[in-house]
């Protein structure tokens, strides 16, 4: 009897790796012939153009200094450190041999050319959701890019999460492949936004909180989460900036890096200001349409000015606050720079009363941008914030942290403030 | 290599990315009216302007300024006449000096964001310029006075 169930167990198991191994495998596609650049109509390249900068190809694919989608971004993912590919049409080390079928099957379903499956740090399951034509239009743009030689780097990543056949099976469990499904109750702009921010532009691939296995949580879609130790903010109604992201908010963070009650696009979120940049307006405000509706910004509208009114209320000076250590600090260091005159804030002077920064749960982003400053090329143009990683120590930044967040809002104090500055202190001189 | 502009002429500086605007401005590109202070952001001496805004130079990295329009104090006005010079000279304001050209480039933006300024506004924006010399009340004074005539000049920003 035990011998019996034994072979019946072992049959099993076998009949299920095989199935496994079935499921797993993928043809190689057939190398060919790099396509003649003119082979490409020019509208279809410009549409590539466009469509690569609202996906931030460039971001991930080149390294900094490096050759423009030559590839060797490293990413530190919970599991090992990976690095990104050449996307340059190279026949050696880039693409340069992927047929448009083996291009596509790597957008939709996360299959390299050769039949191994791709990690999921390329987000291929936001990739799947593009149409056949604007992949048809990315990979035109690809093939005419000049061919850099860049042979990828190894991964680091440790056994077993090396086995690219595993990744069947992370696929099994969290993928769900398939082209953006137009709702039919919404307007043509909204799912224009839907699509570019569920597919194109992977918005989800940082908002959206990850699993133990690194695939985002579906009960949980941009529900805010941590990357590069910078807090991705919920893009819900659970977003706790103290004036709602309305359609206007939104556009404008999106397209100018910058918002009036909200702050400046910093840290990760920079890179995607710039991608957008190459989209029409048309789409940038479809996204801006979409979010504000996931955030149920109309719910607030009719709050927005007194929202504003309250928060800058905090941002009024206290009779007692010369005497104040921490707002002395806070008023030598930053004021002359972030001040309003009560009620009405001014774009160049991101107030930070209404700063979503000050509001998150994480003051990692806080932290950050008062360590690194900002440059002339991110936020408002050519407008730059200090570094005062180099003049403030790890108490004088916490102590104005904690004055901002005890003056500004109502929300409870963060705790180890001084320990988390350390912290990224030292996480990004490792980055760097 | 960093590129960027200043007082309206290109330059393209040869220095680590991390080195301070500051250390740029005096000993590379060779322009001494923004001073050095405390060297870090909390005295306003070296205060000048990037696209327009007053930014502390000694601890602004040279990297972060590339293709950003730097403006110093020499480049405010090319005759040295700027509404706000024209009343810190009438009311004599300075005493040693050392922080008026900070404390001008910081009254420049405090005027271009609020042009009627109260003195609640002019002691926030202002709070963070430190005058061992206590000139403060004429500070005060030139601002309101450079206000008026401000409101009416265009800058050449």
């Amino acid at each position: 009897m035990f011998k019996k169930l034994l072979i019946a167990v072992v049959a099993l198991g076998c009949l299920g790796l095989a199935g496994f191994g079935v499921l797993a495998w993928r043809p190689a596609i057939a190398p060919v012939a790099r396509p003649a650049p003119e082979s490409f109509a020019p509208e279809l390249i410009a549409k590539g153009e466009g469509l690569a900068g609202g996906g931030y190809c460039a971001e991930c694919h080149t390294t900094k200094g490096g050759q423009n989608f030559a590839g060797g971004y490293a990413f530190a993912t919970p599991f090992g450190v990976i690095y990104s590919t050449n996307i340059t049409p190279d026949a050696e080390t880039g693409i340069g041999t992927w047929s448009e079928a083996a291009f596509m099957r790597a957008m939709h379903e996360g299959v390299s050319r050769d039949g191994s499956h791709l990690f999921p740090v390329f987000t291929y399951d936001h990739f799947t959701r593009l149409s056949d034509d604007d992949v048809r239009a990315l990979y035109a743009y690809f093939m005419t890019r000049a061919p850099v030689h860049a042979p990828a780097r190894p991964s680091g990543l440790p056994f077993p999460f090396n086995i690219r056949y595993l990744q069947a099976g992370w696929k099994l469990l969290f993928f769900r492949p398939g082209r953006f499904e137009p709702d039919a109750t919404k307007s043509a702009e909204w799912n224009r936004g839907a699509y570019l921010a569920l597919g194109l532009s992977h918005c989800g691939a940082c908002h959206t909180p990850r699993n133990l296995l690194g695939a985002e949580k579906p009960g949980n879609t941009f529900g805010g989460a941590v990357i590069d130790n910078w807090v991705a903010p919920p893009l819900t109604a659970a977003n706790p900036a103290p004036a709602p992201w309305t359609h206007e908010e939104l556009y404008d963070y999106l397209r100018t890096g910058t918002s009036k009650l909200h702050g400046t696009a910093a840290g990760p979120m920079f890179p995607v200001v710039q991608g957008l940049a190459a989209l029409p307006d048309s789409d940038v405000r479809a996204i801006a349409t979409y979010f504000a509706d996931v955030d149920k910004a109309a719910d607030r509208l009719p709050s927005v000015s007194a929202a504003v009114s309250h928060a800058m209320s905090y941002a009024s000076a206290k009779a007692s606050e010369q005497f104040d250590p921490d707002a002395r600090l806070y008023t030598a260091a930053c004021a002359s720079c972030h001040y309003n005159a009560a009620g009405a804030p001014l774009a160049a002077r991101p107030d930070l009363a209404l700063n979503s920064a000050v509001h998150l749960h994480d003051p990692s982003n806080l932290i950050q941008v008062i360590l690194r400053g900002i440059s002339a090329e991110e936020g408002i143009p050519g407008v730059v914030m200090p570094a005062f990683g180099g003049a403030l120590s790890d108490t004088d930044i916490s102590r104005i942290a904690a004055y901002l967040r005890r003056t500004r809002t109502s929300l409870p104090p963060w705790p180890d403030l001084a320990a988390k500055i350390a912290e990224i202190r030292r996480q990004n001189g490792a980055a760097n | 290599m960093t590129s960027f502009h200043i007082n309206g002429r290109a330059v393209t500086v040869d220095a680590e990315d991390d080195t301070p605007l500051l250390w740029v401005i005096r000993d590379v590109i060779g322009l001494t009216g923004t001073k050095f202070g405390c060297g870090i952001g909390m005295c306003g001496a070296c205060t000048v302007h990037v696209g327009g805004r007053p930014t502390r130079s000694c601890i602004t990295p040279l990297a972060s300024v590339a293709g950003a329009k730097v403006t110093t104090i020499e480049g405010l006005d090319p005759e040295g006449q700027h509404p706000v010079q024209k009343a810190w000279a009438d009311l004599q304001v300075p005493q040693c000096g050392y922080c008026q050209s900070g404390q001008i480039m910081q009254a420049v933006s405090l005027l271009n964001d609020f042009p009627s300024p109260t003195d609640r506004d002019i002691d926030a924006v202002m709070a963070g310029n430190l005058c061992r010399c206590m000139t403060y009340v004429r500070i005060r004074n030139a601002i309101k006075q450079a206000a008026a005539e401000f409101r009416k000049v265009t800058t050449n920003e």
